[in-house]
């Protein structure tokens, strides 16, 4: 627990707890939308943006979600009405469960679980049953399309990332993500500790798979089969609207927040700097106000893999479903084993 | 074999019958999908009606005509000079260019020639107007792929051409500026040095799409094998334009009949491509593109002076006759049966309209495909609702 | 690019002196009518030809089909469109004439075009030839009883869409056709829009706003060299 000069007591300190995952959650998701999909794919595609709401649009969010608030709450007649309300809420209850094991500081983390990264993992698959049954409960044939292609892409892509996280944690020698930060910052590269060790020089295979399998499971193009606006209109998420599709707007973008989080902490070092720089040698040793930094420099690091994501988003067309699908069985499973094989070999020869 | 009690045999039946029921409403084959007629990937109102096993198209039929306006009965109420109001929203993209063969059929009759700057001019803007047409697809093929960045940068570079089209003119999607017996008004000035400037911009956008978009793996694994056409169905449904070349016949109007336009008067190339899937046609209209700059640029040289119309009466009416007058469209073969009777107006007027037959191939050439290739060939065999309907 | 008058039955070569003479081009058209007739044989009623330009063809009713199969087979590969035509003179005028004016007898006597013809409606189509570069236009009449022709689409599955398409706007029907079912109307639409005698609605409720006005501009030097507009209204 973070040492602070007052003492907080225990509904103090899980409210605080329910703030932080809230803020963790949504403040990624907010400046995704503003800061790349409304401004940078507005620049890349030459032109502004909003530019109306608040100074150069930057209310435009508030605006958006006050839209959506106050739309109709509209349900398909014949749509099987109690799964339809659940559907978002599924979705989203999986990216908080997520924020739930990433550390943003030595101190600063909701749980400290020893397989942190297989419950990652594992919680991440919950969201594909909430795309399922949206498609299933929406009685909408482009709906259902949309839901079972979604199943077939996300349970595929499901196992590149498995995989590729593989080679990182039989680098560290830890399913903990704070060890495998720890290990990234007090590691050397032919010792030289000057940057630590990031993984992702020694893990880059297992990164570019990593990010592919999270462009696919965010359903973002080049994998937005299961959205496919010019096919389905809008898949999944066609029947929503008003506030039940602001559920599924900010999970998509809360999750692609989370997912670059975890790669950060997975492949870039996570909250921390290279510990040789302050002299540190464990975690223990660690200053109190990299508690504070460290969010910081987490967030700075999601920033630069979520702008990657969302380039990518832009600039490609989408794959076709059984394109996507061989992509993932024969192209990314082989190359994560391989990449996993060779790690273990390194791990034990050198 | 073990005997079975009366009990066990009911329950292992009741256990089958309720597998049954269950394997029939999960039944996925034969599910029909309307696509359309409200839909992000038709241009316009069309509904393709589906018949979908899994993800694979068993019968496809398109339903067209929610657009459909009775043009054909409309010129017969009009007098000629009021039918190009008509005809040029046909094919709201090409605009121009459908006037032309209209006009063209009219003067036959008359058996006056529109002057030679007229011809230039006319031939100019028919090629503007094709630019127009067609950077507008290449920028919608890619959102119909997926990619939804090209489409913003063939909107700001099609600009300039509306822009160009709409100084001379007066009007950037329906210009109505053609006149039996030449235009209606001279260009206006510096219109010719601001032309070539907008040429030099299609050319660099015409490669920014190809690097961005054509250059692109996965736009190249969509297209290439979709919607394979051979050359004899595309002649028996009467494909036309760059869906006919993608084929590889090749049959440009343009360079193979004799109509008093300028295109003889400048050095260009006809494009085909054997392979005849959605790659080619796509790749086809992008080369024509090209080509229609070089065509323009090299137009822009030969302007000869002169007046802009021959001397027609202040009414026109056409001699007793019948003409057919085709031209090659941004779409494909436009052409238009004018039947006279010395009125004021024509007598019956044909529109055959490229799409039309563009669009009744979709039939034979969806069955078969996944859905997402549906988007795919529809998309390469380019069509506008106008076009179809009429 | 001379357009000859219209006359029953004339080969441009056989007529008076009056008629431009084929040119030497021409015997490209000349060759492609006598190449059907070889095939065909009786079935070409009339023809004629623009010299250098067009060709148009009628033949029997009967051998609507034949002519498509031997034209097929003559070289001519690409389908362009089949429509109708209905000769009667609209028994509705044009709706252009000033209407406090007399209503003028409408005409009803039906004179067919280019190659003559019989009956009131026809058929007509086009088909080219993309290696020759030359292109035929084929008429047939359609009799009123059976109001009927021969379907292509066996010749050309193209045909599919334009024989429903003049089936729906004129009722002729096609002997022969897969599914004849309408293109662009409901399926519950009565009547033939096409036909003369299917009045244009609009015009019946209210008058055309644009009249032409038949009277010249006063005072308007026709000699110079401004450019000739057309009176009617073209905005």
């Amino acid at each position: 627990m973070i040492q602070l000069a007052i003492e907080i007591p225990y509904w103090g300190q899980s409210l605080l707890r329910v703030l932080g995952g809230l803020v963790a959650v949504l403040l990624p998701a907010g400046t995704i939308v503003y800061l790349f999909l409304f401004k940078m794919m507005s620049f890349m595609q030459s032109r502004l943006g909003p530019m109306e709401a608040g100074p150069y649009g930057s209310l435009q969010l508030v605006a958006e979600v006050g839209k959506w608030m106050q739309k109709e709450d509209l349900a398909p007649e014949a749509a099987d009405k109690s799964i339809f309300k659940i559907a978002p809420l599924v979705v989203l209850l999986s990216t908080f469960l997520l924020v739930v094991v990433i550390p943003f500081g030595p101190d600063a983390l909701f749980t400290d679980f020893e397989v942190g990264i297989f419950y990652g993992l594992a919680v991440a698959s919950v969201s594909v049953l909430g795309i399922l049954i949206a498609g299933w409960a929406s009685a909408n044939k482009y709906s259902l399309l949309g839901g079972l292609r979604a199943a077939g892409q996300l349970i595929a892509y499901e196992l590149p990332m498995v995989l590729a996280t593989l080679g990182v944690v039989i680098q560290a020698g830890s399913m903990n993500l704070q060890n495998i930060v720890v290990a990234q910052n007090t590691g050397e590269i032919f010792g030289w500790g000057g940057i630590g060790n990031p993984y992702i020089f020694t893990q880059f295979i297992g990164f570019l798979i990593f990010m592919i399998a999270v462009q696919a499971e965010l359903t973002q193009a080049p994998f937005d089969m299961p959205i496919a606006e010019s096919e389905l209109v809008s898949g999944y998420m066609t029947e929503y609207s008003g506030f039940r599709f602001l559920i599924f707007f900010i999970a998509e973008f809360a999750t692609a927040g989370v997912f670059a989080l975890i790669a950060s902490v997975l492949f870039l070092g996570g909250w921390g700097i290279p510990f040789d720089w302050f002299g540190w040698d464990t975690i223990d040793s660690v200053d109190n106000w990299m508690n504070v930094a460290g969010p910081l420099i987490m967030f700075t690091k999601m920033l630069v893999l979520t702008f990657i994501i969302m380039w990518v988003r832009f600039s490609f067309p989408r794959f076709r479903e059984d394109q996507l699908q061989t992509f993932a069985w024969k192209v990314l499973i082989p190359l994560a084993l391989a990449n996993t094989a060779i790690t273990a070999i390194f791990k034990v020869v050198f | 074999m073990t005997s079975l009690s009366d009990r066990q045999q009911l329950s292992y039946i009741a256990s089958q019958a309720a597998d049954a029921r269950l394997n029939v409403e999960l039944e996925t084959e034969g599910m029909t999908l309307n696509i359309g007629p409200q839909h992000p990937a038709t241009h316009g109102t069309l509904r393709i009606i589906c018949r979908l096993d899994g993800e694979q198209v068993v019968w496809a039929e398109p339903s067209a005509g929610y657009m459909h306006r009775g043009y054909e009965k409309l010129t017969e109420v009009r007098t000629f000079p009021q039918v190009t109001t008509l005809v040029n929203r046909i094919d709201w993209l090409g605009s121009f260019a459908n006037e032309v063969p209209f006009i063209l059929a009219a003067e036959k009759l008359m058996e006056i020639e529109a002057p030679p700057r007229a011809q230039v001019i006319r031939t100019i803007l028919f090629e503007l107007s094709r630019i127009a047409n067609v950077s507008l697809f290449l920028g919608d093929l890619g959102v119909q792929m997926g990619a939804i960045t090209p489409v913003f940068l063939a909107f700001r570079d099609r600009e300039y051409v509306l822009n160009l089209i709409e100084s001379a003119t007066g009007g950037r999607f329906h210009p109505n500026f053609d006149r039996i017996g030449g235009l209606k008004d001279d260009l206006p000035k510096g219109w010719i040095d601001e032309t070539r400037q907008v040429m030099v911009k299609l050319r660099e956008f015409c490669d920014i799409i190809e690097d961005l978009l054509f250059g692109n793996e996965i736009f190249q694994s969509r297209m290439r094998g979709i919607g394979i056409i051979p050359a004899d169905v595309a002649k028996d449904y009467g494909l036309s334009g760059a869906n006919l070349r993608a084929s590889g016949v090749d049959f440009d109007l343009r360079r193979d009949q004799q109509l008093p336009m300028a295109w003889d008067k400048a050095d260009w190339k006809v494009w085909t491509h054997p392979d005849g899937d959605s790659w080619a046609r796509c790749w086809i209209r992008l080369q024509e593109t090209r080509e229609s700059c070089k065509i323009v640029e090299q137009l822009l040289d030969q302007v000869p002076a002169g007046p802009i119309m021959t001397k027609v009466p202040r009414i026109i009416k056409v001699p007793e006759g019948e003409a057919w007058v085709s031209t090659e469209n941004p779409l494909g073969e436009m052409g238009y049966y004018v039947v006279s009777k010395g009125d004021l107006g024509p007598f019956r007027v044909k529109i055959r309209s490229a799409s039309f037959n563009n669009i009744s191939i979709v039939p034979w050439a969806l069955k078969g495909v996944y859905v997402p290739d549906i988007i795919t060939i529809l998309a390469s065999l380019y069509f506008i609702l106008g076009d179809i309907d009429r | 690019m001379a357009v000859a008058p219209l006359s029953d039955a004339t080969d441009t070569a056989t007529d008076s002196a009056e008629q431009p003479q084929a040119l030497p081009g021409d015997g490209l058209r000349e060759g492609i009518i006598d190449d059907l007739r070889r095939r065909i044989g009786d079935a070409i009623v009339d023809t004629h030809i623009t010299p250098n330009d067009d060709l148009w063809i009628r033949v029997r009713t009967d051998a609507w089909r034949q002519t498509a199969e031997a034209l097929k087979a003559a070289g001519f590969t690409f389908f362009s469109f089949i429509s109708g035509l209905d000769w009667l003179p609209s028994p509705y005028g044009k709706g252009e004439e000033d209407p406090t004016a007399e209503p003028q007898e409408p005409d009803t006597e039906i004179r067919q075009g280019v190659t003559g013809g019989d009956t009131r409606f026809q058929v007509f189509a086009r088909l080219v030839d993309l290696d020759r570069h030359v292109g035929v236009t084929i008429k047939a009449d359609v009799p009123d009883e059976p109001f009927a022709v021969d379907s292509w689409t066996t010749v050309f599955a193209g045909a599919n869409w334009h024989e429903r398409e003049t089936h729906e706007m004129f009722g002729i029907g096609f002997n022969g056709h897969p599914d004849l079912r309408n293109m662009y109307l409901p399926t519950d639409f009565e009547g033939y829009p096409l036909r003369k005698d299917f009045p244009l609605l609009a015009r019946m409720i209210k008058p055309w706003p644009g009249i032409v006005d038949v009277e010249p501009m006063p005072v308007e030097d026709e000699a110079d060299a401004e450019p000739a507009t057309s009176e009617s209204d073209t905005a």
